[in-house]
């Protein structure tokens, strides 16, 4: 009975969010009020009723009702009650339906906080994100329904992929979606915009907020998700350019591109229809993503299982929503949109150039994952595009956009001497170069890659506390007022470019210093890793609620001194016969030890990988300050407050 | 026209991706296609002290299929391959990866044994040379012992028909 509820909320939240988008849109454009009123109380009903559907699933899951076709596919009666749960979004059907669950939470969320908004503009942005909503439930219903029964009933069911079964899967798709769909928004205050004619600054106000939050929660789960593979794929690698990977870390990218030039828009005027396209294309790519991973057009560690009436169904919708989009972009965005004029060398043309080699890494990004797919399709043979191929257009493009995270934040806007500029930033130069002659002259096996990574964290920290500095020193009533008289959108801004340069540190100590050793061990056997003698105990049976496992006791010391055991396992699951290598971590501020199970080797020896990864812990920490800038810029006190327009019309 | 490039350059990527959605990706050529077939001694599974290696074929045209007790999708070609040695089209030999010896001849007895012999590669070494990803997986090779064409996931009654026997006539035609 409960999954029929579910299958009849899905199909009345289906009718409402047409509804929604309907009724607002008309109203919008024929200017009736009591039309346009309906957006708020569709945006909540429509909520409602995919929360319900949801509710239901997940009762479905926990009551193992094997009866239900999702179910028996993906849960199994052995598996513990919270990866129970997390199945009901770790298959396909159930993705899809928290993707819907989440779009209509932050239509929700525009409802709730739009006071600042005029009515037009809320019913249109409601409106927008009605037709999307409309579309991914009927997607859901037509050919992804989580509800479907089978007949009999499954006496059990297949169980949940092992990869899955980690608590790093519980938060990361949900932080990952809730990105993904968040920077729907912007994508409808956009089209909101563009269809009432009015790109202005209180548009690109209204946007940055949203954008941020959503862009925070796509750093959080893309980092989750990173240190997820990290942990459970067993191989001590953090990132793969896999293209599920790429096809997260492209909106993140062009949403970092849109955060910058939105404080064009807003602060300047300029930048108008480039900040329209952004927010177009970052949700374009979101939802390319989803189809990329959900049709199986290209192949990747993340097996789903695909269909190609899904991917069908998927691609008719991205052309109409994206192609209708950039149709309405081209024929709607402002003839001439110059805002205020600026020079060679001002705030302005440093944003502009952040902005365009982000793009430019964005695209190229999406080309190395299309481009085994555009070659086939072309008759060219198959081919692979890897790890070699990313990082070699990659980090020459993210460099230069690097270094101008350490001069952008300090240049005025409009236009700036350039001596002025090396004055100010002279210091940070001579300490950067001077950090990085000491770190070339006393680290072991130093290479240039690793100096120039070094270089590039220094510099971004050493400037920007520079800037910091400089700005509260500044102010005529001493440090502390400054202090206090700084935005949290600045603070914010600190703390981002910071989490970069933590991020550039792991990266370039771990890819520049890690060790790496296959051992053949047996009881008794020792090693000796980055400064740390390991002996290997033997291997122990033991078994959890849903696998057994032969478990490596390895005891790690240093000096003499015993610091842990570590026991790495290699897990054989009841249900699919999969084994499973779960690697040990023994975790400190300076660097990993990991050590994985290999195989067997003979009756009284097992393969052991042990590595050492210095640093590694800083890339999510980088990570985490980023989103953690991005929260103190939501919490800025300006996007709070009345617009500027309100406020007169009240005076 | 300028404002109309981000439509067309989206025009353009749905054409491909149009095109992507009919191909299949997991269909993926094997480098070792036209090489010879890389050499190994290897233990015969139920066959004390008798080894095998791909130079006893020389001079023959063979299948060697990957499997495994614990492969899923093998019991789905299982019957296909049983039908093929009746027919006595082609020897297989086969190559038991990564199994136990107990679990894999339980399985043979219960299944059927189309393989004239099959091969223990245990730790999974010979499947590494032949580049071999998943369970199953089919390799022609003709008679100089040169890979002629790989199988990979399942073989399927369509599979055989249209690609296999076709093949097969060929190198028979041209010995």
């Amino acid at each position: 009975m409960i999954p029929e509820i579910g299958h009849i909320a899905l199909i009345t939240a289906f009718v409402v969010a047409l509804l929604q988008c309907g009724l607002s849109l008309w109203g919008a454009h024929t200017q009736q009020v009591r039309l346009m009123a309906i957006a708020k109380p569709a945006a909540f009903a429509h909520f409602l009723m995919i929360l319900l559907a949801f509710a239901c699933l997940i009762s479905a899951f926990m009551n193992n009702d094997f009866s239900v076709l999702n179910v028996a596919e993906n849960s199994n009666a052995s598996l513990p009650m919270i990866y129970r749960i997390c199945a009901s979004w770790g298959s396909h059907e159930g993705s899809i339906l928290l993707w819907a669950l989440m779009l209509s939470g932050w239509g929700l969320a525009v409802a709730c906080f739009s006071k600042n908004l005029p009515s037009y503009v809320l019913a249109r942005t409601l409106g927008v994100m009605g037709f999307i909503s409309s579309g991914t439930l009927l997607f859901t219903i037509a050919t992804s329904n989580p509800f479907l029964r089978i007949l009999p009933a499954a006496l059990n069911g297949r169980d949940l992929n092992p990869l899955l079964q980690d608590p790093g899967m519980i938060i990361h798709p949900p932080m990952l979606y809730m990105g993904y769909v968040g920077t729907s928004v912007v994508f409808s205050l956009a089209i909101a915009a563009l269809l009432s004619g009015k790109l202005d600054s209180s548009w690109a106000r209204w946007s940055r907020p949203w954008i941020t939050t959503a862009w925070c929660f796509l750093t959080l789960g893309i980092a989750l998700g990173s240190a997820w593979a990290y942990y459970e794929l067993g191989w001590g690698g953090w990132w793969f350019w896999d293209p599920v990977e790429n096809a997260s870390f492209i909106p993140w990218l062009l949403g970092t591109a849109l955060i910058h030039s939105l404080a064009v828009t807003e602060k300047r005027g300029g930048f108008k229809m480039w900040t329209a396209l952004l927010a177009i294309l970052t949700f374009s790519m979101s939802l390319l993503g989803t189809f990329l991973v959900r049709s199986g057009v290209i192949t990747s560690v993340h097996a789903f299982a695909t269909d190609p009436t899904r991917g069908i169904f998927i691609l008719v919708f991205l052309a109409i929503l994206i192609g209708g989009s950039l149709t309405l972009f081209a024929l709607r965005a402002p003839r001439a949109s110059v805002g205020e004029s600026f020079d060679t060398v001002s705030r302005d043309s440093m944003l502009l150039a952040n902005n365009i080699l982000l793009l430019v890494a964005a695209f190229t990004v999406l080309l190395g994952t299309l481009y085994p797919l555009i070659l086939d399709a072309l008759g060219l043979g198959k081919i692979s595009v890897g790890q070699p191929y990313f990082n070699a257009v990659f980090i020459p493009l993210m460099a230069p956009a690097l270094f101008l995270m350490g001069v952008g934040p300090i240049t005025k806007w409009r236009s700036v001497k350039p001596i002025e500029l090396a004055t100010q930033l002279r210091w940070a130069l001579a300490i950067t170069v001077i950090t990085s002659i000491i770190s070339a002259l006393t680290m072991r096996s130093w290479t240039a890659s690793i100096g120039f990574g070094l270089l590039i964290a220094s510099w971004i920290v050493v400037s920007t506390i520079n800037n910091l500095i400089a700005r509260l020193r500044l102010h005529p009533q001493g440090f502390f007022t400054g202090f206090k008289i700084q935005t949290m959108s600045y603070f914010g801004m600190v703390i981002a470019h910071l989490g970069v340069a933590v991020f550039v540190f792991g990266v370039t100590m771990v890819t520049g210093f890690e060790e790496e050793k296959d051992l053949r061990m047996q009881a008794g056997s020792t090693s000796e890793l980055a400064g740390y003698q390991l002996r290997f105990d033997g291997v122990k049976e033991v078994s959890g609620s849903n696998y057994t496992a032969a478990q490596g006791q390895i005891t790690i010391s240093k000096n003499g001194q015993v610091l842990t055991i570590m026991q790495p396992e290699k897990r054989k699951y009841f249900s699919s016969e999969m084994l499973m290598t779960e690697a040990a971590i023994y975790s400190k501020v300076s660097g990993d030890i990991y050590i994985s199970m290999a195989e067997p080797v003979s009756m009284t020896e097992w393969g052991v990988k042990v590595q050492y990864k210095p640093f590694v812990s800083w890339i999510w920490a980088g990570a985490f300050l980023i989103a953690l800038g991005g929260f103190f810029a939501i919490l800025d006190k300006k996007y709070r407050s009345k617009p500027l327009s309100l406020v007169k019309e009240a005076s | 026209m300028k404002r109309f490039l981000p439509l067309i350059i989206f025009a353009c990527l749905c054409v491909f991706l149009v095109i992507g959605l009919q191909l299949n990706p997991k269909e993926i050529p094997s480098p070792l296609i036209g090489k010879s077939a890389p050499q190994f001694t290897q233990p015969i599974l139920d066959q004390v002290n008798q080894e095998f290696s791909p130079e006893q074929m020389r001079g023959k045209v063979w299948l060697l299929n990957v499997w495994a007790s614990w492969c899923f999708s093998c019991r789905a070609e299982h019957p296909l391959l049983n039908e093929l040695a009746k027919q006595q089209t082609i020897p297989i030999i086969g190559l038991n990866y990564k199994d136990q010896d107990d679990a894999a001849k339980e399985w043979l007895a219960k299944m059927g044994n189309p393989y004239q012999l099959s091969v223990i590669d245990r730790s999974g070494n010979v499947g590494i040379n032949y580049g071999v990803y998943g369970v199953p997986e089919t390799f022609l090779i003709n008679s100089q012992g040169v890979i002629v064409h790989k199988f990979t996931g399942p073989l399927t009654p369509a599979l055989i028909q249209k690609e296999l026997l076709p093949m097969l006539a060929k190198l028979k035609q041209s010995i």
